[in-house]
């Protein structure tokens, strides 16, 4: 048996085994996403165009044909109105598909987090790693659309700083919810029921018209649902309607992403550790 | 021993090739049929609803700014149905082409026999037809209701025009995928190509809104041939010599199609 070098190798990496704290455990993962996708820098480019397109023909091709719309007692042009609902659009979705189908992908036929678990690394920090890539590939994509609106004129108010923040927010209560869904998933079929939220969500939110074109308890509900509270936040900003009503938002989605990160972590123990 | 004498290889007619694969398609489809209805029906209709009725409560146009349709949502329809076509061929023939050359390879295991590249490229190009001629006549039958058809006859022609575009794309797009080694080429397609085609092509609004420039443009791609198309006869509005146009595009598109993909799978599986 000659393998001096491996057993070497296996020596010096043993003694430098020590348990990694959540922060440094974070930044290893996020690392190694960054070199992954690295590769495919093509589709990160393009990935920014989607909202932006959306923009320009919904905006402008269809905002010549809808008159303004009211927000917080302002009148705005659609464009105004429709382009903060893109930006919180464009976060859900984002979120939605990076910790839906490449989180599957990884978790079922990669291997990859039980690749991980065989490292200092823990299920927390796994759950903490994916979501943190998530929203910096997310807020990337938020900064590009942003300075397009303040290019095109559709930013109101200073608020609109903290459309960024509000951005991140979105995509960490999605992606941590979306996470602990995909933790259910037995196969690819599954996913036609996140498509069946999915859509409904993008098309209903007020994204595309205002909320009061629902009545009754349809408004309601839709008052209720987060991505509607994603929206509004973003265009309170934009438009610099703040008021003390937003902080409902805020709390709303921070919640639900806490939740999300909880269940994720608890999921992710029962699957690969037990 | 003696070698056991095979029958010499013939070459297979066109239409027995493709009629022999019949089973493998219809037992794909019973199996799958159901996570199709998803995205081929319920996501337009969901569309249909938000930018059609919601939105389209807030459009106040006269018929001349939106084409001769006396509502948004009759002007928005049948745009929508032809991109929605178009959607379904590019889905079809992306992911499941390459699936069957580099994943499951199906293609390896059909060449293996007599069938030849043209047979299998049929046969994979006719199961995409039916499931656009399917999901084109249900949505069609749906919006009647609605009051958007201006005549009894155009919807069929409405209908036709959507398949035929739909079908241009497919054979485009097959061409394209026997010629990719990675499916991050369709990423790159879906934003570069389907989704700015499904924005900019005349299905929300009039490609006059673009300007000069940006409207001849929009005007020259395929998707707009087929959603003029369909428009046309869906509002009876038809000019005749563009409808002459439209199908002629459509029509020598989707020839050039058809003969890259026979070509790019030949390449890619013979030689």
């Amino acid at each position: 048996m000659t393998a001096p070098q491996t057993t070497q190798l296996l020596e010096s990496d043993t003694t430098q085994v020590h348990p990694l704290g959540p922060g440094a455990a974070t930044g290893l993962l996020v690392l190694r996403n960054y070199v992954v996708y690295r590769d495919a820098w093509k589709l990160f480019i393009t990935g920014f165009l989607e909202p932006v397109f959306y923009l320009l023909s919904i905006g402008i091709g269809v905002g010549a044909l809808v008159e303004g719309f009211e927000v917080g007692g302002k009148e705005v042009s659609y464009a105004t109105f429709v382009a903060p609902g893109m930006l919180a659009a464009s976060a859900f979705n984002g979120a939605l598909l990076d910790s839906t189908f490449n989180v599957f992908f990884k978790l079922k036929y990669t291997k990859l987090y039980d690749q991980m678990l065989a490292t200092p690394l823990s299920t927390g920090d796994i759950a903490r790693g994916e979501i943190a890539w998530g929203q910096l590939r997310g807020s990337s994509y938020a900064a590009m659309f942003l300075v397009v609106m303040l290019a095109m004129g559709l930013i109101e108010s200073w608020w609109a700083v903290l459309a960024l923040p509000a951005v991140l927010l979105i995509g960490f209560a999605f992606s941590a919810v979306c996470m602990a869904a995909t933790t259910w998933m037995r196969n690819f079929q599954d996913f036609d029921k996140i498509t069946l939220v999915q859509l409904p969500l993008f098309l209903f939110s007020a994204t595309f018209f205002p909320v009061d074109t629902y009545s009754g308890p349809v408004r309601w509900i839709v008052e209720c649902t987060p991505l509607y509270r994603g929206v509004v936040l973003c265009r309170e900003l934009t438009t610099g309607t703040v008021s003390v009503a937003s902080a409902v938002s805020v709390v709303y989605l921070l919640v639900m992403g806490v939740v999300g990160l909880m269940v994720v972590r608890r999921r992710l123990d029962t699957l690969l550790l037990t | 021993m003696a070698a056991i004498p095979l029958p010499a290889p013939r070459d297979l007619p066109f239409k027995e090739g493709v009629l022999r694969q019949v089973d493998y398609w219809a037992t794909l489809w019973a199996r799958t049929w159901r996570g199709v209805v998803v995205s081929s029906f319920l996501s337009p209709f969901l569309y249909v609803l938000a930018m059609g009725v919601l939105l389209g409560g807030f459009v106040e146009a006269e018929p001349d700014t939106l084409e001769g349709a006396t509502s948004y949502l009759a002007f928005v329809v049948p745009g929508l149905i032809a991109s929605h076509a178009m959607q379904t061929a590019v889905s079809e023939t992306t992911w499941p082409v390459m699936g069957m050359i580099k994943w499951q390879r199906i293609y390896e295991s059909m060449l293996a026999t007599p069938l030849q590249p043209r047979h299998v490229v049929g046969a994979h190009l006719a199961s995409v037809a039916l499931h656009l001629t399917a999901t084109c006549a249900l949505f069609t039958a749906v919006m009647a209701p609605f009051g958007v058809y201006e005549s009894w006859w155009g919807p069929f022609l409405a209908f036709a025009s959507q398949v035929l575009c739909g079908m241009t794309f497919a054979t485009l797009v097959y061409a394209f995928a026997t010629r990719s080694r990675s499916e991050e080429s369709f990423g790159v397609l879906f934003r570069l190509g389907v989704f700015p085609l499904f924005l900019f092509s005349g299905a929300f609004f009039p490609v006059s809104n673009l300007g000069d420039v940006g409207s001849w443009l929009a005007r020259l791609t395929p998707l707009w041939q087929g959603v003029n198309l369909s428009r046309m006869f869906a509002l009876d509005n038809v000019t005749w010599w563009l409808a002459g146009v439209n199908v002629a595009v459509l029509v020598v598109l989707m020839l050039l199609g058809w003969r890259w993909s026979v070509s790019g799978l030949t390449k890619r599986m013979i030689t």
